[in-house]
């Protein structure tokens, strides 16, 4: 059970952040989650959106590359501990995590983990499993 | 079954070549000792005179000429007629330095349409076909050749020239143009610039493409055929030597005949000036035999490519030569080394999720040599992940070592940010002070 991440390529980093941000607005597209992957040559931004086609397609529109990757969004508690017992799991299923990034949702007492690792669906089902419940693209776009 | 050929001659006996040739040569060398001033000294200096020019291995004992002379003699000092008999002017700046300008009269000009007509029927053009021309008119000698070789063919001239990219695959699709032709950085972007609007190659009906004016690589032909759906053939020229036609490419596309009937070819070592034989890479010389406004003696293109007379396929006996490698001029020399943009081309093209657009920058930080190079990534590539991209780039820059043998440090950039060229693609900048 995957959902989809959006990542813009921006070489030029100085103005592109607000520029892309404001394609967003603009779009009527609700960021839910975000990171920021910062080399010294070109940075990786990281979007999970509620509308990810209109937002691809506004970001292509204004000339901007868009690579989409399917990532696993898990729920965990949101408490001291609550993301290592996550991560246990991952590494007793011999998953590797290539990155990963946190939000707090609307939602009491929970907050989400995204997660880009080499086995999607080895992941997904050790932390349903574990009774990590994980999010779907519907949710995502509620 | 034979191809299409537009002038006997391209066919005949190379014995019959070879008398025309000498009797042209012989011809030409009094006509520009008795006008060229510039020439007589030249020859004098080197003890010839024009009666010792008695056969064509006697050619080497000529003088070159070299660029230097026709920016020393600029405007009009290497011209062999009074200027009533000139009718068209032509100029090329180069990419350093003083332009040089070429003359031609009326005769010159039947002789350019001739030797363009000649690629364009190697191209499977006929009187028929409509002859789309891209390339840039003006001073630049790419359009008015072509333009000059449909029409001397009957064919008809579309003088597009460069710029306005969509408007040209309109009129590719409107017209129903037969054959394209341009630079191959030009068709490039022309192919790319059809699939953006969603055209498919079969909706326009070119067959064919000449390109010319820039060095481009066989895997860069195969994608413009890919691109355009048609055939691409290399065409060679210099403003020079006339422009667009000294030499083209026929269906077997293994090097370009050369109109040896006007020019006559010569392969030298750079280094002594020594003739070398055919089948060996040298420094390309050619000698004007038939022009009378500006008729250059030995010039040296700068050019390194190989002769062969090889039997071809298409039944022309004209001389073959091979791609050049690149102009001595686009050759850089970084740490020592010799590279050609071209190598750098064709690294690419094997790579995946490459486009091969680049932008090379050299420059020297602390008296060393430092070789940049900004690489398109295609719209396909996964590049979420910061090792995605660094992996890539390592991956460009070891086989770039292994080719060149110096290593680049390679960025990636996103798709289309590279600028596209409407003619000779600039790839490199030298930030260098080396002058
Ligand atoms: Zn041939």
């Amino acid at each position: 059970m995957t959902i989809k991440q959006l990542s813009v390529f921006v070489e030029n980093k100085q103005g592109r952040l607000s520029e892309i941000t404001g394609i967003l607005q603009d779009t009527g597209v609700d960021i839910r989650a975000l990171s920021l992957a910062d080399t010294t040559d070109f940075g990786i931004l990281r979007l999970i959106v509620d509308k990810e086609e209109a937002a691809e397609a506004a970001l292509r529109g204004a000339g901007f590359t868009v690579s989409l990757t399917p990532v696993i969004a898990a729920g965990i508690a949101d408490r001291p501990g609550g993301l290592a017992e996550a991560m246990a799991v991952l590494r007793d299923g011999g998953i590797s995590v290539e990155y990963m990034y946190a939000f707090i949702s609307r939602r009491k007492e929970m907050a989400y983990v995204i997660l880009r690792v080499d086995d999607n669906g080895r992941a997904a089902e050790l932390l349903q499993k574990a009774a990590f419940p994980l999010l779907t693209e519907a949710e995502i776009a509620e | 079954m034979r191809e299409r050929i537009w002038n006997p001659i391209e066919t005949a006996p190379v014995e019959e070549i070879k008398a025309l040739q000498l009797a042209r040569l012989i011809h030409n060398v009094y006509h520009v000792y008795e006008n060229v001033p510039h020439y007589r000294r030249r020859m004098d200096e080197a003890g010839v005179k024009p009666e010792d020019i008695r056969t064509l291995a006697d050619l080497a004992k000529l003088p070159f000429t070299y660029k230097q002379d026709l920016r020393d003699t600029y405007p009009y000092g290497l011209f062999a007629v009074p200027m009533k008999e000139v009718v068209e002017l032509h100029a090329s700046s180069g990419t350093t330095g003083k332009q040089i300008v070429a003359g031609y009269t009326q005769r010159d000009l039947d002789i350019w349409g001739d030797c363009a007509a000649r690629a364009i029927v190697a191209a499977g053009g006929s009187p028929k076909s409509k002859v789309h021309v891209s390339y840039g008119y003006g001073l630049f000698t790419g359009g008015m050749g072509l333009h000059y070789g449909a029409q001397t063919l009957g064919a008809v001239a579309i003088p597009v020239s460069s710029g306005n990219t969509k408007r040209q695959v309109q009129i590719l699709q409107d017209f129903k143009s037969d054959i394209l032709c341009c630079t191959p950085s030009y068709a490039t972007y022309i192919g790319e610039t059809l699939r953006e609007m969603g055209v498919k190659p079969d909706e326009i009906k070119l067959s064919a493409g000449i390109f010319g004016a820039e060095p481009w690589t066989e895997d860069s032909r195969r994608n413009i055929e890919a691109l355009l759906g048609i055939k691409a053939y290399d065409i060679y020229g210099l403003t020079e030597i006339i422009g667009p036609g000294v030499a083209y490419e026929c269906s077997e596309q293994t090097g370009m005949h050369i109109c040896e009937d006007h020019f006559l070819p010569e392969i030298i070592d750079p280094d002594t000036g020594e003739v070398l034989p055919e089948g060996t890479p040298g420094e390309l010389v050619f000698t004007c035999i038939t022009k009378e406004a500006f008729p250059l003696l030995r010039y040296r293109t700068r050019d390194i490519a190989t002769l062969s007379r090889e039997k071809c396929s298409c039944g022309r006996t004209l001389i073959k030569m091979t791609k050049p490698r690149g102009r001595t001029d686009d050759m850089l020399i970084i740490r020592g080394v010799n590279v050609f943009p071209s190598q750098i081309e064709t690294v690419l093209f094997q790579t995946s999720q490459t486009s091969p657009h680049y932008l090379i920058t050299v420059d020297r930080v602390n008296n060393t040599d430092t070789l940049d190079i900004q690489v398109e990534m295609t719209d396909d590539f996964q590049f979420d992940a910061v090792r995605l991209v660094e992996q890539k780039q390592r991956e460009i820059e070891a086989a770039l070592q292994s080719t060149l043998g110096l290593s680049p440090k390679v960025r990636l950039v996103s798709p289309k940010t590279i600028q596209r060229s409407e003619g000779k693609a600039k790839r490199v900048i030298d930030k260098r002070q080396l002058y």
